[in-house]
């Protein structure tokens, strides 16, 4: 789960973690009271919404009187707003943060990301602030510092020190930087966080080590534990279709394609969707029902997939293993009755009872294809939503 | 032969009493599973399918003599539920939960630093040796005593592998489910060790997905004993090739993020390191069948 900029660096400034001084807004006219409060005569209007290289496009706008904070205000705000990492549709704008401005002395890059390799959380550094690290990653590998935490001691001063010093800090803010960095990987373990980008970490004019940007991402499987960070998420930034599956607990990613999909277990749900491709068609999501899937699980998959307009076509697969084929067929039959099915309709079942629930199919008031192999269920659904599509040309013509 | 599990493996279950857990403890009994005993703190004392219940893994442990457990705990007690095993010095450890947190990986990952257990999982399907012992969830219905042994990052496709290669007339020595989570107890380097180590594997079956380096890894390891002689055919899959980057597919540790842990890389090192790749998971059995006659 993603939050905001201003909810990410509220978070840190409670683990002591040095922040501009800075105020949430959502109106133009709250703006300019936050700007108030501030005080001082030069502020950053900063749209948030869920995405890094946010500046670039034009989302960071530095202002230094009211009639320009209002103009910032009102441009950004109700605005989508499209950065490399949003996808053409960009996001919505519908809260801003106003931040006194910083005179920066220096940018430098820090963040805290679980590391598959070491099977720990890693502490990344770079004197390169402010830039897409990536970027750095790939032109000046050698600038960026790694450091792997042991669980059990959690990040030591001297560790932190260490990367201050090879990054670069003069000795007056060594002590302030690792106090930083100490703080930030608190609030990382603390809150079983998955990623804590501080991108930039400055020092300003007057020496003082701040977190000038935060971008966060938690754990969702750990939200249980942080009741308080599950409500900072905000649903305007997410994909509709995905908001509403995973309030019913479902595993659903949206896709361009049209067939539906609803299949158990990731790995095939990956495979399946690529076998889809293969065919020659396109898949509409990845949906996993997940383990020991109940019949209302499996309908409220289907309305899941159907929410979604542009489905032509389901396709169902099921090996089931913790699952049980019975309860997926009995699941169908409901969507079948309640949800009603307007496409074609594949469904392999194989696994844990298969000939119960094959036989619960049989009992369909909808037409169904079955498909006994992987790679059978992928042909015909191409097969059914080619003929589909063709027949509804043929209506509309 | 067959590794890690046999029909003289003595299994306890942490969690039996939960409805999944009793569900297929009665599959795992029912395919000749050994099991032992369960463990639900406070049913100390009763019996849960015919199988005395404990209140402790230790205590499970010395009235048993379980060398195997397998935990059905729901994610937020995982965690402890594995340090408790480890603790009782339990060999084998199979964590079936999904959604453990992945920092509480991290610290059990820590704790298995020079502790005498290994741990399979989590969010893994469990394993079963052919004919012998099932721990898990694993379909039994589906194996048959054979030559191949299959180690997979995904449940499902296991299945698959299992499916097809029984089709095929080749059956498994032992199939085994490493999990889908990113920090996880057992890597795909030393089940392949112990398949290549193992006289009844004549072929593997390696089926991976998108995110991480561990097919890599995996690839790097047979190439290298491939050049000091030991080597058996080898079937690849990776799941996930049509992927959009930064989008986690299901799996916590499915996502193709940084440039890296895409399939394309993944099937050139496996092609690389010799490793026949599957076209789709639909022929697993089929490439290995096509390989094993060239």
């Amino acid at each position: 789960m993603d939050i905001h900029e201003y909810q990410g660096k509220a978070l840190l400034a409670r683990y002591g973690v040095a922040i501009p001084k800075g105020n949430f807004a959502d109106s133009a006219k709250q703006a300019i009271e936050r700007a108030h409060e501030i005080g001082g005569g030069k502020w950053v209007v900063k749209a948030q919404i869920h995405s890094g290289a946010r500046g670039k496009a034009g989302g960071i706008k530095v202002v230094s009187s009211e009639a320009e904070l209002a103009q910032a205000a009102e441009s950004l705000l109700g605005k989508r707003l499209v950065t490399v990492q949003t996808g053409p549709a960009g996001k919505l704008v519908s809260r801003l943060y106003i931040e006194a401005a910083t005179d920066i002395a220096k940018e430098y890059y820090l963040s805290y990301v679980i590391d598959r390799k070491s099977e720990r959380s890693m502490v990344v550094a770079s004197a390169a602030g402010g830039m897409d690290i990536e970027e750095v990653a790939a032109k000046q590998p050698e600038s960026i510092i790694r450091l792997s935490v042991d669980p059990g001691m959690g990040l030591q001063p001297f560790q932190a020190r260490g990367i201050a010093v090879k990054l670069g800090f003069p000795a007056e803010q060594i002590g302030k930087a690792a106090e930083l960095m100490v703080a930030a990987y608190k609030a990382f373990v603390d809150l079983d966080a998955t990623m804590i980008e501080i991108n930039p970490m400055v020092a300003d004019t007057a020496g003082k080590v701040m977190a000038l940007d935060v971008k966060a991402s938690f754990d969702d499987n750990a939200m249980f534990r942080h009741s308080d960070i599950a409500e900072l998420r905000d649903k305007s930034q997410e994909d509709p279709r995905e908001t509403h599956a995973s309030d019913q607990g479902l595993a659903y990613v949206g896709l361009d394609g049209r067939i539906g999909c609803i299949i158990n277990g990731a790995g095939l749900a990956m495979a399946t969707l690529d076998m889809i491709k293969l065919a020659g068609g396109e898949p509409a999501n990845f949906l996993d029902i997940g383990g020991g899937a109940s019949p209302e699980r499996v309908a409220k998959s289907f309305r899941a997939v159907l929410q979604d307009p542009k489905v032509e076509t389901i396709l169902v697969n099921i090996f089931a293993g913790i699952n049980r084929c019975d309860w997926v067929a009995e699941g169908v039959i409901k969507a079948i009755e309640e949800v009603g099915i307007p496409v074609p309709l594949v469904v392999r079942l194989e696994g844990t009872n298969q000939e119960q629930g094959l036989a619960i199919l049989k009992g369909a008031k909808h037409p169904i294809i079955t498909a006994s192999t992987l790679g059978e269920a992928a042909d015909k659904a191409v097969a059914a939503w080619k003929e589909f599509t063709k027949e509804n040309v043929k209506a509309t013509a | 032969m067959s590794i890690l599990i046999d029909q003289t493996t003595r299994v306890i279950c942490q969690g039996m009493t939960g409805a999944t857990a009793t569900f297929h403890t009665e599959q795992a009994i029912a395919y000749g599973t050994r099991m032992v005993g369960g463990v639900t703190p406070g049913k100390g004392g009763s019996t849960h399918l015919g199988l005395p219940m404990f209140d402790t893994v230790a205590e499970a442990k010395a009235r048993t003599e379980a060398d195997a457990t397998v935990i059905y705990v729901p994610p937020a007690f995982a965690a402890d539920a594995i340090l408790e095993a480890v603790d009782a010095e339990i060999p084998l450890i199979v964590v079936i939960t999904e959604g453990i947190p992945v920092l509480d990986m991290v610290r059990v990952r820590r704790a298995l630093d020079g502790s005498r257990s290994r741990v399979i999982g989590p969010n893994c399907p469990g394993l079963v040796t052919a004919g012998a012992c099932k721990i898990g969830i694993m379909p039994g219905s589906m194996f048959s005593p054979g030559s191949v042994g299959v180690v997979s990052r995904s449940g499902t496709l296991t299945y698959e592998a299992v499916f097809q290669t029984t089709r095929a007339g080749l059956g498994q020595t032992t199939a085994v489910g490493i999990g889908g989570d990113p920090v996880r107890g057992t890597e795909f380097i030393p089940v392949l060790e112990m398949f290549l180590a193992d006289e009844a594997t004549r072929s593997i079956i390696l089926i991976g997905e998108i995110g991480g380096s561990g097919e890599e890894d995996a690839a790097e390891f047979l190439r290298d004993e491939a050049r000091r002689g030991r080597s058996k055919p080898v079937v690849g899959f990776i799941a996930g090739r049509t992927a959009p980057p930064g989008r986690r597919m299901g799996h916590a540790g499915a996502i193709v993020s940084g440039g890296r842990g895409g399939a394309e890389e993944k099937i050139a090192a496996f092609e690389a390191a010799g490793v026949r790749v599957a076209p789709s998971p639909a022929r697993l059995g089929q490439t290995l069948v096509e390989h094993l006659k060239s």
